[in-house]
């Protein structure tokens, strides 16, 4: 089990070594047999086998009957365990969580958004998830908690962290062909520490173009299927880096060289202009951007080179 | 068969001769196969189909085993990966294992079982076989055509919004749906109406318990994924809103609708594999069974206890949190009886005569990779837990042992236990123990690394991973291969015997029910003369015979002796 983050985590990491080492007892019960049996009664020639005895109702009710006051108890222990999860309290903050194909963005009670969870350590924190598209699942192993997020209703979860550090935050309902980079963090910082981040944050500090263009890719989710590093890796849509001023070959065979223009286009119609080595239609949804947002976008694309 | 004609001179010499006394002789040529309305030569052209299934969903897993060898890209595109591991889901569920048991193993000796000619409706049986190649064709197509990258719960609003064949592989699993509901008909209408004289319901073997339990479940909620996939097709194509938010649907409603029929289903793979695996520890044994009516009301409850615990899989879904509570409580009770099915089958090799011949080394492998599959599902039924373990590879490794190392090596020990019978040949030894080692290794390497990985944080269906889990990965793949080694070896094998073998006696095993007291292979019609019905695990009915280096049945001579002393009494009145 990965490190223990949360208020929880142990309550269920008890649950789990308890039916761990009953199951590694019974295990060890059917092999130890098994293995006992088919050596001591291995067929030998003149010996003949014992069927004297065909049932023996005491002991097959002792049988059923000692697993099934197991089975309760272990059903207990996980319930109770699940009740600390679903209970919400009162006094949580709520932060909340909105998930896409293939990112995760979190806001906060002041209005603050992130791609990254920050929440403050030892206090209970809230999340109310909902998705734009399909079915996702939010799981920090370290915490313990996994929850679906599904689009036309809103699902929760709680926690309290009990650890400062960084945990992964992953998806895990399957959701298309960038899945497995539905991936980010959550940060558990001292709660000053804490409120000095969402303060700075909200503080709507002067970002240059470049800078805000580079927070809106991020909340937008961009970075779920392009890359911005030089390496130019590949992920389900074209690696940004060094695209602008150059030509970029185009699907049916033509090339179009990579201005303004064909930015904006295919930012918002991405069908319009497929890029070599793509499917075409595009799995790129069209998503709502403010013409401010736009034009920072642009300046931060043009700004990945050199 | 009224008449039949007398062959040409020149025939004679090209056409063999029909041989009533053994059914693969009893008719030669194509079309005596494609158009047979015996339960044998169905259940022979089952065991092919499903075979070449079950080639083409390992060569998935292999590929999809090969491209995890590196946390990022190794082989193959993230969208080739998925539709590679759909497929293999997709083809190891509908078209390998829910067919599986019942219609190789079953369609063979279930009528022989019964001490019947065939099963109640042959015709409907042949239309099974068809409708099942019809929807494996339409997975081919699929294959071939328009790829499916839903994996192989479908869930909706996704399987709405792919660009993939979504509609085709829901018409496929629509008319594979229909060949087991007619199978499980076409089962319980046997069971019920064509027992053998003096066959009262506990004379059955438990391999018919199994069947009949599994025949329940087939009919009643087969329909139900029928009707999901009816709707996924309707609301792909004309846009009704069932399931996608969008159009006013509700996605936790199809998770209802799909797991409704596919947690019963798993019991439809697992129920006939218990019941092999009764037949194979009791004649391997040489003892009675221990507490028949256990094992057997143990059927039937798993039966009807899986129809009430599908919420299971979806604790994590949205669905309430009471509802989440009271399917872990129900889910529980499953694990009941099949505990005591564990310990009855250990108490039966209980002072016994254990052969370790291949078939008893797969019913041991059986009960190893059941303890372990059946164990850890008590993490997923307990709720705090599952929150955790819940889409992790925690859960991939838990299925494959139950789904594969129990209800797959419940039918590959189940062939090895049959083939004698099925063919008339015996396989070697040697090969078949080598297999099981194999196969037994190549498992537990595969799945074990899976469930360290996935109680570690590692999800399901990832392209990509966190580089710290590629040793296990490693592994994984490394035991996939190993795995795949021995299938092949099994398969080499069988068809080793069938040109090498020799000759089968008829009873090699020493088993006690009707279907090892005809010839082997059997009559086309099963059995000249019905032997008489006795209690199925009573081994004191039969003896070893050194001369036919075979198990001779006591009951089944003396009723052979009485009739021909009758025959001769006759005669002798008549002259």
């Amino acid at each position: 089990m990965p490190e223990r983050a949360s208020s929880y985590a142990s309550e269920v990491d008890w649950a789990f070594n308890f039916v761990y080492w009953l199951s590694v007892f019974f295990f060890a019960l059917i092999v130890i047999l098994t293995v006992v049996f088919a050596i001591k009664y291995r067929r030998r020639p003149g010996v003949e086998p014992d069927n004297s005895i065909t049932h023996n109702t005491k002991l097959e009710v002792f049988w059923s009957v000692v697993p099934l006051g197991l089975v309760v108890v272990i059903f207990w222990i996980g319930f109770s365990g699940f009740v600390d999860m679903r209970t919400f309290p009162k006094d949580a903050m709520v932060v909340k969580v909105h998930a896409k194909m293939w990112s995760w963005t979190f806001e906060y009670p002041n209005g603050v958004e992130s791609t990254v969870l920050h929440v403050p350590l030892g206090k209970k924190v809230k999340l109310r998830m909902d998705s734009e598209d399909v079915l996702h699942s939010f799981w920090v192993p370290a915490f313990r908690v996994k929850q679906d997020v599904v689009p036309g209703r809103y699902t929760y979860l709680w926690f309290e962290a009990i650890k400062t550090g960084t945990f992964p935050v992953l998806c895990t309902e399957y959701c298309g062909a960038g899945h497995s980079n539905m991936l980010t963090t959550v940060e558990v910082q001292e709660p000053a520490a804490f409120e000095a981040w969402l303060e700075e944050e909200g503080s709507g500090k002067n970002l240059s173009p470049v800078e805000r263009g580079k927070k809106v890719f991020n909340l937008k989710g961009c970075a779920g299927c392009h890359t911005t590093s030089k390496d130019k890796k590949k992920l389900v849509g074209p690696p940004l880096y060094g695209v602008f001023g150059h030509d970029v070959p185009l699907l049916n065979g033509k090339k179009v060289l990579a201005d303004e223009n064909y930015l904006r286009e295919s930012i918002l119609d991405p069908n319009a202009k497929i890029v070599k080595g793509f499917t075409s239609p595009s799995l790129m949804s069209v998503i709502p951007l403010k013409d401010k947002e736009l034009d920072a976008l642009i300046e931060y694309l043009k700004s990945l080179k050199d | 068969m009224t008449s039949i004609p007398m062959p040409e001179e020149g025939e004679l010499a090209t056409k063999p001769a029909l041989d009533e006394t053994n059914y693969l002789k009893a008719g030669y040529g194509l079309k005596s196969w494609l158009l047979t309305q015996d339960h044998k030569r169905i259940a022979i052209m089952y065991m092919i189909g499903i075979g070449i299934a079950f080639l083409l969903g390992g060569l998935f897993a292999l590929a999809v085993r090969l491209e995890l060898w590196t946390p990022t890209k190794t082989i193959v595109e993230a969208e080739t990966y998925n539709k590679l591991f759909t497929l293999h889901g997709a083809i190891m569920t509908f078209l390998v294992l829910v067919p599986s048991i019942p219609a190789i193993i079953g369609n063979f000796v279930l009528p022989m079982m019964l001490g019947a000619k065939d099963v109640a409706f042959p015709k409907l049986n042949l239309l099974s076989f068809y409708l099942w190649l019809l929807g494996a064709i339409g997975f081919v197509v699929v294959l071939f055509a328009g790829d499916l990258d839903t994996g192989w719960t479908f869930y909706a609003p996704y399987s709405i919004r792919t660009q993939t064949a979504v509609a085709l592989a829901a018409t496929g699993a629509f008319i594979l749906g229909f060949s087991s509901i007619l199978t499980g008909l076409n089962f319980m209408v046997t069971i019920h109406k064509m027992r053998a004289k003096g066959m009262g319901w506990f004379r059955m073997p438990l391999l018919l318990w199994g069947l009949y339990a599994t025949s329940v479940i087939q009919i009643v909620a087969t329909p139900v994924i029928g009707i999901t996939v009816g709707m996924l097709f309707l609301e792909k194509l004309f846009h009704i809103g069932f399931f996608d938010p969008n159009l006013g649907g509700d996605p936790v409603l199809f998770e209802h609708f799909f797991w409704f029929y596919s947690h019963p289903v798993v019991y439809v793979m697992i129920l006939p594999a218990m019941g092999v695996i009764s037949e194979i520890i009791t004649a391997m044994s040489r003892r009675h069974i221990f507490g028949y009516r256990f094992i057997a009301f143990s059927s039937i409850a798993i039966a009807l206890f899986g129809f009430l615990v599908w919420g299971h899989h979806m604790f994590v879904s949205g669905q309430s949190s009471l509802m989440s509570t009271i399917f872990s409580l129900l889910t529980f009770s499953v694990s009941i009886p099949s505990a005591i099915k564990v310990f009855n089958w250990l108490a039966t090799m209980y002072k016994g005569s254990i052969s370790l011949a291949p078939p008893m080394l797969y019913a041991m492998g059986f009960l190893f990779l059941f303890g372990i599959g059946g164990l850890t599902g008590l993490f997923l039924g307990t709720l705090s837990t599952d929150v955790h373990l819940h889409d992790t590879y925690f859960i991939v490794a838990h299925f494959h042992y139950t789904m594969m190392g129990s209800a797959l090596i419940g039918l590959i020990g189940g062939l090895f236990f049959y083939w004698p019978k099925i063919f008339g040949k015996m396989y070697s030894n040697l090969l078949g123990t080598i297999s099981f080692v194999l196969v037994f290794l190549g498992f537990n390497l595969t799945f074990i690394p899976q469930f360290l990985m996935g109680s570690m944080g590692m999800p399901r269906r990832y392209y990509n991973y966190p580089p710290e889990f590629q040793a296990y990965h490693q592994w994984s793949t490394v035991g996939s291969f190993v795995l795949a080694l021995g299938l092949f070896t099994a398969l080499w094998c069988f068809l080793h015997s069938l040109f090498w073998g020799e000759k089968a006696p008829d009873n090699p095993w020493g088993a006690v029910t009707l279907d090892w007291k005809t010839s082997s292979p059997p009559h086309h019609h099963n059995f000249d003369v019905v032997p008489p019905v006795t209690d199925p695990y009573d081994m004191d009915d039969v003896y070893w015979d050194e001369e036919s280096k075979s198990f001779i049945s006591r009951s089944q001579q003396a009723a052979l002796e009485e009739l021909a002393a009758n025959a001769s009494g006759t005669q002798e009145k008549n002259s």
